[in-house]
């Protein structure tokens, strides 16, 4: 218990500081005023619109403003689109989650699957060809790989689209691509593009972690006890090697989201990044600190649940870090 | 018909430069409820023997002949499939170090219940009150409760009898006990062999008892088989061997044990295969500066030291919790004494030798070593260079990145005492003083064998010129052989140079024969504190008495 309080606290902490600097930017990126009200301007307008948004109150006082009105959902008003932050996020963020889903899991069942593998037959000449080929994936750039694959997939043979989601269904406030044909098609390559990376580097660290273990004495005991094969290598060794494997897909997962600006570029995915990637150019300082503010609390969450974790696997930790 | 024959076993790895036979020609015979001891050094093939009966040789060994058979049919041409079906449920396995060869995170219920699922057809409510009749069966104390534990929450010696009740639980016919006591304090050793031997009979299961402590030999075994580079070089039973040995490498094997029962002036040395490496001490004599110093006054004083670790932290002082890890501890060591330090795992003994080495820092009391008070002193330096420290594991304690003339050289270039070309004349000298040559200096520590890296601890330790040697445990991970050697070239060292030890072991037949005075330390406290002799012969207090009614002994040895 004291442990789980003890990670939460911290997390709040992270997450305070974070929004410290998103706030920041507001007043280290010009005046909001100025971007606010055009050149004709009096005065008075001036004065009064600071007096209304509170410009005038100390900087404390304005950042409890801004943390109150964060965690209400309220980041203001887009200086480009002239709409609410929240509104245009929660517009964007389906299709965002969706393709980090799908790219994760991915990435996580086929490396985990492949890790193993190469691991038990490590002799094995197939194992060897599916190590040297994951060194390209560790070694190509994404957005190299999403133009070839749209070259490949899309220009050479035709069989998918090369750009956009396809269509989307809308359920609630929530757009899926996953209801329809055209939206899976749409999904598969950005999906490998962002997964594969994380798919080899999953694969090569659940490899040598596996190899690890397997060195075991309890392995080998396991195997002295005339247990199968597949109980040696999964119950036994699989789950040893699992703590820092999850801590290596908590942080990717994070990445996968926060970063998936490249291939959403490449792909013109209608997500957060290609919202980011806007908003930087026209300098949309109200998109960019809410950006931050949920990449930092994603990223935060994602590491509390596989500090949680650590203690669902392993009996170790479970009383007070013995 | 014997229960597990095995007829010239030989083993082979194909090695780079070669093949290494590992195994040559063995024959092995075991009887239903018997105890067969495999003795022998590291290397002798011992561990290799219960690998390839229970068919886990690792790659790339292989046996290239023999036949192994178990109630007279052969087991050693069987595929996978077969020999997988066969452990456990025929043969099983105990390996040496209970800590790790638990699953950690599953229970021990879970690992014995799909252990018992493997080989008997059994429902798992029935498999779950069969664990706990097991866990009974090795005394384990409140088995319903225990058996959802994890194996963290056991201690060292209750994890063997579970990694035993493992092997028992699936009635095999034969088990294969690897070292099952080397990493465990005497008197869980005594326990535990206590427990095999009767189980054996009770059960009327063949033991292969693997070890190379004799000690243990002639108190659990039957019969003994002595092994020497691969080959059986002697079999009969435990008393024949041990008391009558026939063959040469038995008897210089059997005297280089140390003697529980009387203390020798020097160890004897396992003579057989011409190793012998001459230990120079009248050429590291002369060069030695000797410092005078009044005889009466003792060298070291100790008085009410104290270090205690944090358990549990917390912001305020008043919620700390601390657990005392050695508790109010006094002695003296005169000048050219071996004073040494005795006690189970756990009971503080490393934690003090740290302290007086000044790599923890105290608690409380005080260290004065030649009238000066050293306790938490800014500077050490001088200090430091008048002690220095021998580690138990001479394969961690030895950077492997450093040859070896640039290790044993640090101690004296780190305190300026020498440099260049005296530097590397010295380390030339100290090198051969150990019985190695100068061109050891060249090369890596993995090139050389424990015995050999320990005397390169040794010559790194001389190499300040010390008054003060701290052995931690110096000799607990060599054979019987390399053990007789370092202990000799210790006592060498202390009675040409006048060195001062603290010499800390489990070990007590290596005490005896070390120490001049002993201390014995439970749980901090030193509980008794007297002239080695005198310990041994009538010890005072109830805890030193247990500790040395553990001692195994070698019956049916005449003395020498």
């Amino acid at each position: 218990m004291n442990y789980i309080f003890k990670r939460v606290a911290q997390s709040g902490l992270v997450l305070l500081v974070v929004g410290l600097v998103a706030f920041s930017m507001f007043r280290f990126m010009g005046d909001p005023i100025d971007n606010m009200l055009g050149q004709e301007r009096t005065q008075e307008d001036v004065e009064r619109l600071r007096d209304e948004l509170g410009l005038d109150l100390p900087f404390p006082v304005q950042y409890w403003h801004f943390l109150s009105d964060a965690v209400q959902g309220n980041f203001g008003v887009s200086y480009r689109q002239g709409r609410a932050v929240s509104e245009i996020i929660a517009e964007r963020i389906p299709a965002t989650l969706e393709l980090a889903a799908v790219s994760a899991v991915l990435a996580i069942s086929l490396g985990i699957f492949l890790g193993v593998f190469t691991a038990i037959r490590r002799e094995g000449w197939l194992a060897n060809l599916i190590m040297s080929t994951s060194l390209i994936g560790v070694s190509l750039p994404t957005f190299l790989i999403g133009v070839m694959l749209i070259y490949f997939f899309s220009v050479y043979l035709g069989w998918l689209p090369s750009f956009g989601r396809g269509e989307a269904v809308q359920l609630g406030f929530w757009s899926t691509g996953f209801l329809t044909v055209s939206g899976w098609q749409a999904l598969i390559l950005p999906a490998l593009t962002l997964g594969l990376y994380q798919m080899t580097l999953i694969m090569r660290l659940v490899r040598s972690e596996m190899l690890e273990v397997l060195r075991q004495d309890y392995v080998r005991f396991a195997r002295a006890r005339g247990l199968s094969e597949r109980a040696v290598n999964f119950r036994h060794a699989l789950k040893n090697t699992l703590v820092p494997v999850i801590t290596v897909i908590g942080l990717q997962l994070g990445s996968i989201i926060a970063f998936a600006i490249i291939t959403e570029s490449i792909f013109q995915w209608p997500g957060l990044g290609l919202l980011f990637i806007n908003a930087i150019q026209f300098v949309d300082i109200p998109v960019m600190a809410a950006y931050l503010m949920l990449i930092s609390v994603i990223f935060v969450t994602i590491n509390l649940a596989v500090d949680l974790l650590y203690v669902v696997i392993d009996p170790r930790l479970r009383e007070g870090g013995k | 018909m014997a229960l597990l024959d095995i007829e010239n076993l030989t083993v082979k790895f194909p090695t780079r430069t070669g093949v290494f036979v590992a195994v040559d020609q063995a024959n092995l015979s075991i009887e239903p409820g018997q105890i067969h001891g495999l003795v022998g050094e590291s290397g002798a093939g011992k561990s290799t023997i219960g690998a390839a009966i229970m068919g886990l040789l690792e790659k790339p060994g292989y046996i290239s002949g023999g036949t192994i058979s178990l109630k007279g049919k052969s087991i050693s041409g069987l595929d996978k499939a077969s020999l997988q079906a066969l452990r456990g449920k025929q043969i099983s396995m105990i390996f040496q170090d209970p800590l790790t060869s638990l699953n950690p995170l599953l229970t021990v219920g879970d690992q014995l219940v799909e252990t018992i699922q493997a080989h008997l057809d059994l429902t798992s409510g029935q498999a779950q009150q069969r664990a706990i009749e097991y866990l009974e069966l090795v005394r384990i104390p409140e088995p319903e409760v225990r058996i959802d534990q994890f194996p963290h929450q056991f201690s060292g010696g209750m994890r063997q009898r579970i990694v035993i009740a493992l092997a028992l639980c699936s009635e095999p016919d034969v088990i294969i006990a690897d070292e099952p006591t080397t990493a465990l304090d005497v008197s869980i050793q005594a326990q535990i062999l206590s427990l095999i031997k009767e189980l054996a009979r009770d059960k009327q299961v063949g033991v292969i008892l693997i070890t190379h402590d004799m000690g243990v030999i002639a108190d659990t075994t039957d019969v003994v088989s002595v092994m020497y580079q691969g080959k059986v070089v002697e079999t009969g039973t435990t008393a024949q061997v041990l008391g009558e040995p026939n063959h040469a490498y038995t008897q210089s094997l059997i005297s280089a044990v140390p003697r529980p029962d009387e203390k020798m002036h020097r160890f004897p040395l396992v003579s057989y295969g011409g190793r012998s490496h001459e230990f120079n001490i009248e050429s590291l004599a002369t060069s030695w500066k000797k410092v005078d110093i009044d005889p009466e006054k003792p060298l070291f004083e100790v008085s009410n030291l104290t270090k205690r670790f944090l358990k549990k932290s917390a912001l305020l002082p008043s919620k700390q919790t601390f657990s005392t890890a050695v508790d109010g501890v006094s002695f003296n060591i005169q000048q050219g004494e071996v004073f040494g330090i005795v006690g189970e795992s756990g009971s503080g003994k490393s934690t003090l030798a740290r302290m007086i080495a000044g790599l923890y820092p105290t608690d409380g009391g005080h260290i004065v070593f030649d009238g000066q008070d050293i306790t938490n002193a800014k500077d050490l330096s001088d200090y430091r260079r008048q002690i220095q420290m021998i580690f138990q594991d001479p394969y961690s304690s030895l950077n492997p990145r450093m040859r070896i003339d640039a290790i044993i050289g640090e101690p004296a270039k780190h305190h300026k005492l020498l440099s260049g070309k005296a530097l590397q004349h010295r380390v030339d000298e100290l090198l051969e003083q150990v019985g190695l040559s100068a061109a050891a200096g060249k090369k890596y520590p993995h090139e050389f064998s424990g015995g050999q890296r320990q005397r390169i601890s040794i010559a790194r330790a001389l190499a300040t010129q010390p008054r003060f040697l701290i052995c931690d445990e110096p000799t607990s991970a060599l054979d019987v052989s390399i053990q007789a050697q370092i202990l000799n070239i210790l006592k060498d060292l202390q009675e040409h140079l006048n060195l001062t030890m603290l010499f800390i072991s489990h070990d007590l037949p290596v005490i005896r024969q070390m120490c001049d005075r002993v201390g014995v330390m439970q749980n901090g406290i030193m509980v008794e504190q007297r002239e080695t002799e005198a310990l041994f012969t009538n010890p005072q207090r109830a805890y030193t008495q247990e500790l040395l009614s553990f001692m195994p002994t070698l019956r049916g040895i005449k003395s020498a």
